[in-house]
């Protein structure tokens, strides 16, 4: 079992609250286009529709979801590590 | 010269406002034909009829304007290549489905394959009034089940592995119903809110949740003259052959208590939901526990 703290730091970070689906998921897959394989991305997704579908469209596309934080304020950082291509 | 049109129309032949010419229908299963079909439809389309197809409200196909005289050629023509005249009347019609779990992302079943086990079972089955079957993947619903004298919708039966869980609270937020509560390391589930939509498998990033696939029956829907929702008389069954034993007991039902041009749901009705549970359960519905949840006989909707 993983508890939250473990949490690694992100090479990188995207918003993407200013944007509804699908560019929620398009914008966040512009930025792991910006990484190398195995390095984290941070995005800070808003509640809703969002936080139901990117998760899950990333894992959909090999990544790794590594966690969630709520961030209090209706949005929410997500952290991902960029799959192999 | 005597026509038949009933034989035409048992044969897929819809009469037109124009005389003598029909609209011929085509047997078209879940949605799909292959290109070579296609083809073959198209030449015939344009040899017999007005260079046009119509793409009927259930998935299925119909060429327009084909003329009396020419019926028999145009299905000859379309049997070599490898199409097949549909139904019309008191049978049991097109059994359509959403692309389902082989093509869909949200798709928790493989409605084509069961689709196609459907209609190799019943397709033109002749019984007191039309028979629709739907097949759906999922909860979105995309083929609307409980429109169809028969639903069937995909879903998943659930268990959460405690092991691999981040506990990140992605499924608690994937999850509509408000079923799954995450807290720091801990997880609740209410299987009472559970509606087996699968979100929560499918948006999992660590595979905490196990999924089986199961289906979700509906029964007595009808959209047309007359407007009424299929209702679920069973919990979620997860083998195909309990399905099977489902539906041949609703036709079965059917053929038995319905009057001539009476739909499921008006026989349904008139001889009385119970009867129809009692025919189910006596094919063995209902038995089944998976995953220790409860399938038994649930309220009925009046």
């Amino acid at each position: 079992m993983a508890a939250k703290k473990d949490l690694p730091e992100p090479e990188a970070g995207v918003d993407v609250t200013d944007v509804v689906c699908p560019m929620t998921f398009v914008k966040a897959k512009v930025a792991l286009d910006g990484l190398e394989p195995g390095q984290v991305l941070s995005i800070r997704l808003s509640d809703g529709e969002p936080i139901r579908n990117v998760p899950r469209s990333l894992k959909d596309d090999g990544h790794r979801v590594l966690g969630l934080t709520d961030n209090g304020d209706g949005t929410y950082d997500l952290l991902v590590r960029k799959g192999e291509d | 010269m005597v026509t038949d049109y009933k034989a035409l129309k048992n044969g897929g032949f819809m009469r037109q406002v124009q005389k003598d010419l029909f609209s011929l229908r085509l047997k078209v299963v879940g949605g799909n034909l292959t290109t070579d079909q296609v083809r073959v439809i198209a030449q015939v389309a344009d040899r017999y009829g007005s260079g046009h197809v119509h793409l009927t409200s259930r998935q299925g196909l119909e060429i327009p304007f084909i003329a009396l005289k020419d019926v028999e050629t145009v299905k000859g023509e379309l049997a070599a290549g490898g199409v097949d005249a549909g139904v019309c009347g008191p049978r049991v019609r097109t059994v359509t489905a959403c692309q389902g779990s082989g093509v869909c992302p949200s798709g928790c079943v493989d409605t084509l394959a069961l689709a196609q086990g459907i209609s190799d079972r019943y397709f033109g089955r002749v019984l007191p009034h039309k028979f629709k079957f739907g097949v759906t993947g999922c909860q979105n619903n995309c083929l609307k089940a409980e429109e169809n004298d028969m639903g069937i919708k995909g879903g998943y039966l659930i268990e959460w592995l405690s092991e691999p869980c981040l506990f990140c609270g992605i499924c608690a937020k994937a999850c509509r119903e408000g079923a799954i509560r995450v807290g720091e390391d801990d997880l609740a589930l209410d299987r009472s809110k559970c509606n087996h939509c699968g979100r929560c498998v499918k948006s999992c990033p660590a595979d905490a949740w196990k999924a089986q696939s199961g289906y979700l029956l509906s029964f007595g829907g009808t959209f047309g003259n007359r407007i009424a929702k299929g209702e679920e008389i069973f919990g979620i069954v997860t083998d195909l052959e309990t399905i099977y034993r489902a539906s041949d007991a609703a036709l079965d039902f059917f053929e038995r208590h319905g009057q001539p041009g009476e739909r499921f749901r008006a026989t349904i009705e008139r001889a009385g939901w119970d009867g129809l549970k009692k025919a189910l359960i006596d094919r063995g519905l209902g038995d089944q526990a998976p995953n220790g949840q409860a399938t038994g006989a649930q309220a009925l909707g009046e």
